[in-house]
């Protein structure tokens, strides 16, 4: 979470993502591209990816995102303040 | 130890003693059976119910290990909140996709009654409208013999289960019964919330239903009476690879592996690992096969109690062939709606099949590793995750393997 707000993120619908690219060129300090051209998440847990941190100068680009993704695979989410992020999925 | 222990006969019901409880009915055991070895089902209120469940320390056993009464109160109090969505839906899940675990399906051929109960029990609490069971093909007469028994059943609607490992991911239970399309959804909300037909919907995996028809008569603090501290009562297991006695097996949550093993008639120095979890589990090495089936105990290797997955694999057999196989098998089973799942799965499959002949060994070992971290966490199910979960612990349980394949020789031949 270092970095980053803490309160958005960029929740990527992987069902519909096509690896255009849009994103990745707006938002380019948030995401790179992997092998295959999908976005990938610079920032937060490896294994919570699928919502890509968002620092606050980055809300109204990623708004832009949003709208221009050709596949509407983008949505901005609120995320719960960052309470002592865990590593692993264990619940206890 | 195995499913069929002998049958109670006593003529005043007692809570089952020791590890041996779900199947206490005996084998394919009907109405009559079981409420001679249970007793009939008392009707807790809601309140007391999750109050007892709570007390139990039951978690689930489809794989994640949530605590059980934290999802049911979850979807009762967005129930609660939300009631114009409607009435909450349960659904108890035996689809059991993974091809090393078919405890799901002897457990409703041999307790349906048991699951049953447990359903009632968790929808009367939930005040669920829509009870469900989601069942595999080989369950689905047992479990319509067993509603046909008995009249408060009569409002169980079964569904039968698709094929497919991911199709008992939860989301892809209601989207199988919603959409007839049994894929991994991509969630923003979570199911107590928002699951079938927008409605708030409990998935709770059938296991975890029989052990709460339990709780609901004999009480939390009998539940807890066996089992580890960190993860209580008892669980069933399914034992499958190079031992002479595969099968489903009900064990304390404190038995060791060894001691599953040996049950199983395994052969002292006979084998070189264990896969624990299934296809998206870990490898324990024979050295390591006296930790505990426990959260803590399997945490050195990143495995998970899960739904009670153990595949053995001899001292003759390479690992690294075994997991190549595995990956293999795994790339098909993408639903190829995620990209870095649809692409990354095959890649992998690839390289670890060039590992396992000794084909760029090296190479393809760091390459595994890239690409593994490349993909996890992003997909809308964990089909990928455990995936990886499989290869990094392949490459470190096998490290030994690795490197002698890179030197166009195998540990495991001669």
């Amino acid at each position: 979470m270092s970095g980053s707000t803490g309160t958005h993120a960029l929740h990527i619908d992987w069902t519909r993502c096509d690896g255009r690219g849009l994103c990745t060129e707006i938002l380019e300090r948030a995401l790179t591209r992997d092998d295959w051209g999908y976005p990938v998440a610079t920032r937060g847990l490896p294994e919570r990816r699928t919502d890509a941190p968002l620092r606050e100068d980055e809300l109204d680009d990623a708004e832009e995102a949003v709208r221009l993704c050709p596949l509407a695979a983008l949505r901005v989410t609120r995320v719960a303040a960052p309470t002592a992020p865990r590593a692993g999925r264990r619940v206890r | 130890m195995t499913m069929t222990s002998e049958p109670a006969t006593a003529p005043v019901v007692q809570a089952p003693a020791g590890a041996q409880r779900v199947f206490a009915a005996g084998a394919a055991a009907d109405h009559e059976a079981h409420l001679r070895a249970f007793g009939p089902l008392p009707k807790r209120d809601p309140g007391a119910l999750l109050d007892q469940l709570e007390a139990s320390g039951l978690t689930g056993r489809g794989g994640a290990g949530f605590p059980a009464w934290r999802k049911l109160a979850a979807t009762g109090e967005a129930a609660a909140q939300r009631r114009r969505r409607g009435a909450p839906i349960l659904i108890a899940n035996g689809s059991e996709g993974e091809p090393l675990s078919w405890k799901d399906e002897v457990l409703l051929q041999n307790a349906p009654h048991l699951v049953i109960d447990g359903m009632l029990t968790a929808a009367r609490t939930l005040g669920a409208r829509n009870v469900l069971l989601y069942a595999g093909s080989g369950s689905l007469a047992a479990v319509e013999r067993a509603i046909g028994e008995r009249a408060d059943a009569r409002g169980i609607e079964v569904v039968e289960a698709e094929d497919g490992f991911i199709a008992g991911e939860a989301s892809s239970v209601v989207n199988a019964i919603e959409n007839d399309d049994p894929r991994p959804m991509d969630r923003t909300v979570r199911l107590a919330e928002s699951g079938l037909r927008g409605r708030p919907t409990l998935v709770h995996n059938v296991e975890t239903m029989a052990h709460l028809g339990l709780i609901a008569r004999f009480g939390g603090a009998w539940f807890r009476s066996v089992g580890a501290p960190e993860d209580l009562g008892t669980r069933l297991i399914t034992v499958s690879g190079d031992i002479p006695r595969t099968g489903v097996f009900e064990v304390a949550t404190d038995a060791t592996l060894a001691s599953v093993l040996q049950a199983a008639g395994l052969q002292q120095g006979s084998a070189a690992a264990a896969l624990i979890g299934g296809y998206h589990g870990a490898w324990v090495p024979a050295v390591s096969f006296g930790t505990p089936l426990t959260p803590s105990g399997l945490e050195p290797f990143g495995a998970q109690p899960g739904a009670g997955i153990v595949h053995v694999l001899s001292d003759q057999r390479c690992g690294l062939r075994a997991t190549a196989d595995i990956v293999e098998y795994l790339a098909g089973q993408t639903a190829r709606q995620c990209g870095p799942c649809m692409f990354g799965l095959p890649t992998l499959a690839t390289r670890f099949t060039a590992l396992a002949r000794g084909q760029d060994a090296e190479q393809s070992a760091a390459e595994l590793r890239r690409i593994s971290g490349l993909i996890v966490g992003r997909g809308a199910c964990h089909h990928p995750d455990g995936t990886v979960r499989l290869i990094r612990s392949a490459l470190d349980v096998f490290a030994r393997d690795v490197r002698a394949h890179a030197h166009g020789r195998c540990t495991r031949r001669p």
